[in-house]
């Protein structure tokens, strides 16, 4: 154990001030220390995508960035892009094109999603895959979550 | 593909068969689900486990000192420390069969027999110090042999993974019936042929993990699990408490996949701190322990023998199956390859099927149930055998199938094993699959793709595979010997204003049951199926179940769904026929009302009806009691045997060896569609899975015991990017067995699909004189198969069961050197 620092980030639009140990993870400063549970992990080698949230716009996966390496930055999670009742269309679009089963890897999904949209507003089919190939799911074999991202495309402001 | 509907369509009529959206997706997508981690408790502690580096060792000695004086520390506790009842119980007594069981208890001394047995546990405040201080434990340990090689340790003089039976065999078990030696000596031709079907893991994304809470002397326990009721069962035994002194909670669980279909040492050493420690204690699995420590699955070798006339009709099939189970038992190890023997024949007449099965200790964690569990290894063999055998006889796959279908005039239709395959049509589902997949135009394509260099094939598998588990009296006591019963509960629960709670006692973790559930009693309540909350996964609301596991929870437990909502539609009828001064055999139920037969303006909704049921305006006849709530024990009189046809085109790139699965066409017949959506899901995600044993996963330990295949980095699941698009369809005929007529679908697409994609690149590969190559086709194999042929060798590469990785191991880790020739059909 170190000796904790102070970490002024904006998460989901709200400007904070945490005390935070150096070597905590992204990922554990969000659920432990903030609460927000939506962002999972799944595997400690950054290579399944379930903590992927967005600092500033870019899809980052939480488990394998340190919560001070945000300093001064606008980190976003699920949470923070839609709630019931005023989803995201990538939200949405998953809930309408049974893109989730378990719903483990879908926080992290759509984030990446998020991300490839906001860079490619209309892509394929081929271009969504390669595009998530980062995030894995178990349960949907992908067929649905690319025709989720493919239907949220141009409708993801 | 059906798109999802809105569920707008009139209240209590034609729920079941739509395309209805999920019930469960809002939390999901919004991030407030809740799985075990996101859940937590004033002053709770964490948990970490010291787990054996080594494979087979003796424990000399442990040194908890300096774990117990790092800062944070609550307790440091190893075997002396926590008392048990027993170790995880295994619940298979075959009569008459003897297996060897060795105590398998949370934590271990003496002795270790694989990587990972846990040594210790480190219980403090601080999530990142109790991993700190679990580093800070020093265990002494005095190296054994490490046995790996399931068929090297049946041999004499190997050295014994446990000293006490003297043998690594743990039991032999064997079912024949027919005539197999007439049925071989009739045979014009007799193909014998070794199948591997090697170690994967289930792999949920998210891991296991628990919470235990203390609460005076009850124990709460949180944990992800696909069987809450039957672990509340178990670990009251385990750790010695009552049973109604422990509530288990699943909730929201990130993917079982069989994985989460057992009783763990984790959650029984939890529960055994929390009462010496009176603390809450959460315990969360890393990727790297639950790649070491979580059951695997498959993990067998057959050696088949096969007859057939010389006109393609098979006399007979004969098969030894080898099985490494890792050094323990959880529940139900040595049953597993067991498992699918009733579909030993596949979907085809054989007169003669003869079994026989070893079972054999290494030092490796143990196998259970995965995915299909028994019936993907058993359906793989038969469809390799198949394509084997057309090839022999110069028979089309499609005609070799066709020509040993079992008639659809023969349902139900008794197999030479005295198994009851309850309906089917396979001709059916494999017409509709040649409609959708155009053979002749593949065949055209493949021979000029074949001119420019590029190497694709088809593979097909027509399977029927046995599920909805199950008949207590086939599978029970008095049965095959499960110490258990599975049948399934329901509760329906209509509340004072005409809603409804329906209480499950399976387990669901991601099928989308809460949706089908809600579909089936809203049809048979009346009332919008957004009226019905579907509750499940907690031993203290709704009857024992048995969980969900064995494509069981829609023909099993929404039988019993179905059936409780009934009751409670026939009482509400007697209360309708008593509010409206009408014959109770007079009131039907229609367009979301119960109404009097021929006075369509005497009508009550279900609100009316439960409020006059829990609020009588008038008195009620004697006779009906007040309230509005039915349970249903429903077990079934046979298992349902789905069925279908699948089509894999596979590119094999012949200068790598790397294999890509271009096109999926899929037929499948579950009986008749509750939602339509939710079976394409469960399709497309079997799929995959199988998809992933057969091209890139596996669980590798090395020649001394140690697990290559630790983590997501070494453990290839499949990505987006290296899947197609999945073409679906269906067929539905119905099931006899259940007023529903449906049968399971979740495990049907992993069954289904392993042996298309190795018949898919064997069919590639043909004309380079490639005959067969043992699972998963890495680049490695493939390659190494191509060059092997192309040197003058034809037959399969003999691999050894996940013992080494190869020198040119990549990605998914291919094991063993593809050999020589060891005996193809050519």
């Amino acid at each position: 154990m170190s000796a904790k620092v102070t970490l002024n980030a904006t998460v989901n639009g709200n400007a904070r001030e945490d005390s935070v140990e150096p070597r905590m993870l992204l990922v554990h400063y969000l659920r432990d220390l903030i609460g927000l549970t939506g962002t999972h992990i799944g595997c400690d080698t950054s290579s399944c995508g379930a903590c992927t949230c967005l600092v500033d716009g870019e899809a980052v996966k939480s488990c394998t960035v340190l919560a001070v390496q945000t300093e001064g930055a606008e980190v976003t999670t699920i949470e923070g892009i839609g709630r019931d009742g005023d989803l995201h269309p990538l939200q949405q679009a998953f809930w309408d094109e049974h893109g989730l089963q378990c719903g483990f890897c879908t926080p992290g999904m759509i984030m990446t999603a998020v991300d490839l949209l906001s860079r490619n507003p209309n892509p394929s089919a081929e271009e969504v895959r390669k595009g998530i190939e980062g995030n894995l799911c178990r349960c949907t074999g992908y067929h649905n979550i690319v025709k989720a991202v493919q239907s949220a495309a141009g409708k993801a402001a | 593909m059906e798109a999802a509907t809105e569920t707008e369509n009139p209240a209590g009529n034609g729920f079941v068969g739509q395309s209805v959206r999920r019930k469960e997706d809002p939390r999901f997508i919004t991030g407030t689900g809740r799985y075990v981690d996101d859940i937590s408790v004033p002053g709770v502690l964490h948990m970490a486990v010291v787990r054996s580096t080594e494979a087979h060792a003796t424990i000399l000695s442990i040194d908890v000192g300096e774990a117990l004086a790092h800062p944070g520390v609550e307790a440091v506790y190893t075997a002396d420390d926590l008392e048990f009842g027993s170790g995880i119980p295994m619940v298979w007594a075959p009569p008459e069969v003897e297996i060897k069981t060795p105590d398998h208890m949370p934590l271990k001394s003496g002795e270790v027999k694989c990587v990972g047995d846990p040594v210790a546990v480190v219980i403090g405040s601080d999530k990142y110090g109790v991993v700190d201080a679990a580093e800070l434990v020093i265990v002494e340990y005095e190296p054994k042999e490490a046995i790996v090689d399931p068929e090297a340790a049946l041999e004499d003089g190997s050295a014994l993974v446990w000293d006490q039976f003297g043998t690594n065999k743990t039991h032999e078990w064997a079912v024949s019936g027919g005539d197999i030696d007439a049925a071989l000596g009739e045979a014009d031709v007799v193909l014998e042929h070794r199948i591997a079907n090697h170690r994967i893991a289930g792999a949920p994304i998210e891991t296991r993990g628990a919470m235990v809470e203390p609460r005076g002397d009850t124990l709460t326990l949180t944990t992800s699990t696909q069987i809450p009721h039957i672990t509340r069962f178990i670990l009251s035994g385990v750790v010695g408490i009552s049973e109604d002194h422990l509530r288990v909670i699943a909730p929201d669980v990130g993917g079982g996949f069989g994985a989460k279909l057992n009783t763990c040492v984790e959650e029984a050493i939890l529960c055994a701190a929390a009462r010496k420690l009176g603390r809450p204690i959460k315990w969360i699995e890393t990727r790297t322990d639950n790649m070491a420590y979580t059951h695997h699955g498959r993990d067998q070798v057959a050696y088949i023998t096969m007859g057939a006339k010389s006109d393609g009709t098979v006399t007979g099939v004969k098969a030894r199956v080898v099985s490494d189970l890792g050094a323990y038992f959880q529940i139900l190890t040595p049953f597993i390859a067991e498992l699918g023997f009733p579909v030993a024949g596949g979907c085809y007449k054989f007169s003669a099927i003869d079994l026989h099965f070893t079972g054999v200790f290494t030092n490796k964690f143990a196998t259970d149930a995965i995915r299909g569990a028994g019936r993907p290894e058993m359906t793989h063999w038969v469809e390799i055998m198949m394509d084997r055998l057309g090839r022999e006889l110069d028979m089309d796959p499609i005609e070799i199938r066709r020509k040993n279908f079992i008639p659809k005039e023969e349902f139900p239709y008794e197999t030479p094993l005295g198994i009851v395959y309850d309906s089917g049509d396979y001709q059916g589902t494999l017409d509709k699959l040649l409609e959708n997949f155009d053979l002749d135009a593949f065949r055209a394509e493949q021979s000029g793709l074949r001119e420019t260099g590029i190497h694709r094939g088809v593979g097909f598998s027509t399977y029927t595979e046995v599920c909805g588990l199950a008949p207590s009296r086939a599978v029970g006591p008095q049965g095959v010997g499960l110490q258990a019963a599975f049948w399934e509960s329901a509760t329906v629960r209509v509340h004072p204003s005409g809603s409804a709670t329906v209480y499950s006692g399976a387990s669901p973790h991601g099928q989308g049951l809460d949706t089908s559930y809600a579909q089936i009693a809203a049809d048979r309540l009346g009332i919008d199926m957004a009226q019905v909350e579907v509750l499940h996964g907690d031993t203290n609301q709704g009857p024992f179940g048995w969980g969900t596991y064995g494509s069981r929870s829609l023909s099993v437990g929404g039988e019993a769904i179905a059936r409780a909502s009934e009751r409670v539609q026939d009482k509400a009828k007697k209360i309708c026929a008593a509010m409206l001064e009408a014959a109770p055999e007079d009131i039907e139920l229609a367009g979301g009302e119960f109404r009097v037969k021929g006075q369509p303006d005497k009508t009550m909704t279900m609100a009316e009806i439960a409020g006059a049921a829990h609020i009588p305006p008038q008195e009620l006849p004697a006779e009906i009691e007040p309230g509005l709530e039915e349970s249903a024990f429903y077990d079934p009189e046979n298992f349902v045997f789905p069925f279908g046809a699948h089509a894999c085109v596979a590119e094999v790139d012949v200068e790598t060896g790397k294999v890509r699965v271009v096109r999926w066409v899929a037929v499948d017949d579950c009986g008749p569609a509750i939602n339509p959506m939710l079976i394409d899901g469960q399709v497309h995600g079997g799929v995959t899975q199988g998809i992933g044993q057969a091209l890139y996963e596996q669980v590798v330990y090395d020649s001394e015991g140690q697990l290559v295949t630790g983590s997501f980095v070494d453990y290839a699941i499949p990505t987006a990017a290296e899947l197609p698009d999945f073409e679906t369809d269906r067929t539905e005929t119905p099931s006899p067995v259940n007023s529903l007529g449906v049968k399971g679908v979740g495990e049907a697409g992993t069954i289904a699909a392993s042996p298309a994609v190795v018949n898919a690149v064997i069919d590639a590969l043909r004309p380079l004189g490639v005959d067969y190559i043992d699972m998963p086709l890495t680049p490695m194999r493939v390659w190494q198969a191509i060059e092997a042929a192309r040197e003058g060798g034809s037959g399969p590469a003999k691999t050894e069961q996940g013992t080494e990785l190869g020198e040119h191991g990549q990605g998914a880790s291919g094991s063993g050197p593809a050999g020589p020739d060891e005996g193809g059909a050519s």
